[in-house]
């Protein structure tokens, strides 16, 4: 335990983009963030404004490089829009599923006498289906960006609670966290101090799975129809949309399919990236 | 005993036993529940360590030294027993008062590497005690964690590097000066230099000796190697199964050792010469479960001089002067 997960990383950077797969990775979801970011600078048209005679005309030839949907939109536009929507829920969920997860797992593992009712209240949220609980919540909670990346947030948090109690438990009982005691620290500051520094690593890996799965989950919910309100464009709701004219025009699901697809896949390849190059236990070549 | 006693030793006794003990032990215990039974690690101990001491505490591993030294500073909580630190009684104090204490008594570990964080640097690491306790401003802190660095042998301007960056005996000087920065008067070096080469082990000894002479500090060294404590302590306490079996001035109890359990410790230090004559006495078996220690008298199961008495009480103290006292019937 001690030498690999408290192991320093000197050129974190450098170990990453070694490996051609995460270096590729890198640089797709590099592209796709920066795409979003300048969605409304790079966009070729505006993605609410529809043009009945555009109405389902095929990519790569005309005015649409992608095409246009059932209203005549521009496909590309809207892919472009919806990718801010998309990746804003899935770093939302992220980061507000790492906060809680810490906070929880924090509590369980540091404080004995919480561990029992906190690990209780994780398995069983750990129990139900991802996507079911996911569904139950967005159902009760409404379908806003901000209740969807709550619902989803709740869904994940179970996940980082037990890493960071799993990690919490180990460093406690090390003998700088005795060394802390010995020398008066308060129990406030041996977690600030001692237990977050050292739970970054495995916690920052599994954030950036959440990232993934919370985009696909998203998505998922759209699909299903109890996402975020249709009106909004995600990858999500384009699927959605597009599944009524699979006949007529398959790009119309392929397109949005292929930019959850890329930044999915990408997210999981630097999340290994990551593991592997902070725990230098579990790299394996790829 | 008896061996005459050597002027020396008396006179080093003499002086010691003048200064009252900064930290008196009585009928302590500390035992833990386990699935299979109650595991007596530390079993209904006393112990006086004078003021400015350096009092050795050996004993095979499992013998419950390094849970003795975690109890007198409440790290673990005993199980029973009364701690007396400079006057006053520890196991009494509520946590915030035992917080404040925590300024006038300090440890030093055995692994120099698990002992500091690694994502700390060693600024923050030295100047932990001072943060907990609110003392100083910043720049304070710097100051005093440059002074403290110079004082156990580092550079000032290391205090901006992380542990990996040094070896282990620097690790530990580390660790030393993060013992100090709150100014003790008591310390607990629990097996400190067991983990470092020999040669690291002479200069962190030393090291440990210079400190004691300039701050006056008063100290618990645990060690296996009665060859070090021989070298650093003023006094001894053996230790076998949670018990302590005997103490005494350190080079007398080196020398004529009186319980049974000690002179089988002494024969086993190595000696430089090959050629030299030695009467060996070579222990059978290993230290017993404490979770069912032997009745009576805890070492008589491996004792080369058992009787059928050894098995009814564990044995009153026998004085052998000059502050030497065993724990033994054969006495």
């Amino acid at each position: 335990m001690a030498a690999a997960t408290f192991s320093d990383e000197p050129g974190l950077f450098r170990s990453l983009t070694a490996r051609p797969a995460v270096l590729a990775a890198l640089v797709v979801f590099g592209l796709i963030l920066v795409a979003a970011l300048l969605a409304p600078w790079i966009s070729p048209a505006d993605p609410a404004r529809m043009s009945v005679r555009a109405r389902l005309s095929p990519p790569f030839g005309g005015a649409y490089l992608l095409g246009a949907d059932a209203f005549g939109r521009d496909v590309l536009s809207r892919l472009l829009f919806a990718g801010r929507v998309s990746l804003s829920i899935g770093l939302g969920v992220a980061v507000v599923s790492t906060a809680l997860g810490i906070l929880i797992g924090l509590a369980a593992g540091f404080f004995r006498r919480l561990d029992a009712p906190l690990s209780r209240l994780i398995d069983a949220m750990m129990a139900f289906p991802d996507i079911l609980l996911a569904i139950a919540l967005v159902a009760i909670l409404g379908g806003s960006i901000l209740n969807v990346i709550l619902a989803l947030s709740i869904v994940y948090t179970p996940r980082i609670a037990r890493i960071v109690r799993a990690a919490t438990l180990v460093i406690r009982e090390l003998p700088f966290v005795e060394a802390a005691r010995a020398l008066g620290s308060s129990n406030l500051s041996i977690m600030a101090w001692h237990v977050l520094p050292n739970i970054v690593s495995p916690v920052t890996v599994q954030a950036t799975f959440i990232f993934a799965y919370a985009m696909l989950a998203e998505a998922g919910l759209s699909f299903l129809g109890v996402g975020v309100d249709p009106s909004i464009p995600t990858w999500g709701t384009m699927v959605n949309e597009g599944r009524q004219y699979l006949d007529q025009a398959l790009y119309l699901i392929l397109f949005p399919g292929i930019a959850i697809s890329l930044a999915v896949l990408s997210l999981q390849l630097i999340g290994d990236g990551l593991r592997d190059a902070l725990d230098p236990r579990l790299a394996k070549d790829v | 005993m008896p061996e005459p006693l050597t002027t020396e030793a008396t006179e080093a006794a003499r002086a010691l036993r003048a200064e009252a003990a900064l930290l008196s032990i009585r009928g302590l215990s500390k035992r833990y529940h386990a699935p299979r039974g109650t595991v007596h690690a530390v079993e209904n101990v006393s112990l006086d360590i004078p003021r400015g001491s350096i009092t050795g505490l050996v004993g095979e591993s499992g013998s419950g030294k390094t849970t003795l030294g975690r109890t007198l500073l409440r790290l673990v909580e005993p199980s029973a027993g009364s701690i007396r630190f400079a006057g006053e009684e520890l196991t009494s104090l509520s946590d915030r008062q035992m917080t404040a204490m925590r300024r006038r008594m300090q440890i030093i570990f055995q692994d120099p590497v698990s002992s500091l964080n690694p994502r700390l640097k060693v600024k923050h690491i030295v100047a932990e005690g001072l943060r907990a306790h609110g003392i100083g401003s910043g720049s304070e802190r710097r100051e005093r964690v440059a002074a403290l660095l110079e004082e156990v042998g580092l550079s000032p301007d290391q205090m901006t590097r992380y542990p990996h960056e040094f070896s282990g005996g620097q690790r530990q000087r580390i660790g030393i000066a993060r013992a100090l920065a709150l100014e003790p008067e008591f310390i607990v070096a629990d097996e400190s230099v067991s983990a470092l080469d020999v040669s690291i082990q002479a200069q962190v000894l030393n090291l440990l000796l210079d400190i004691r002479a300039k701050r006056d500090l008063t100290m618990l060294f645990i060690a296996h190697d009665l060859s070090v404590v021989d070298y650093l302590c003023d006094r001894i306490a053996v230790m076998y199964l949670g018990k302590i079996v005997e103490t005494g001035p350190a080079r007398r109890l080196v020398r004529h050792p009186a319980h049974p359990y000690t002179r089988a410790l002494l024969s086993a230090v190595p000696q430089p010469d090959p050629l030299a004559s030695r009467d060996r006495e070579v222990l059978e078996g290993s230290i017993p479960s404490p979770l069912d220690p032997p009745s009576g008298c805890v070492f008589r199961t491996r004792c080369p001089r058992a009787l059928p008495g050894c098995a009814t009480e564990f044995p009153p103290p026998v004085a052998a002067g000059d502050g030497h006292i065993a724990h033994c019937i054969n006495l």
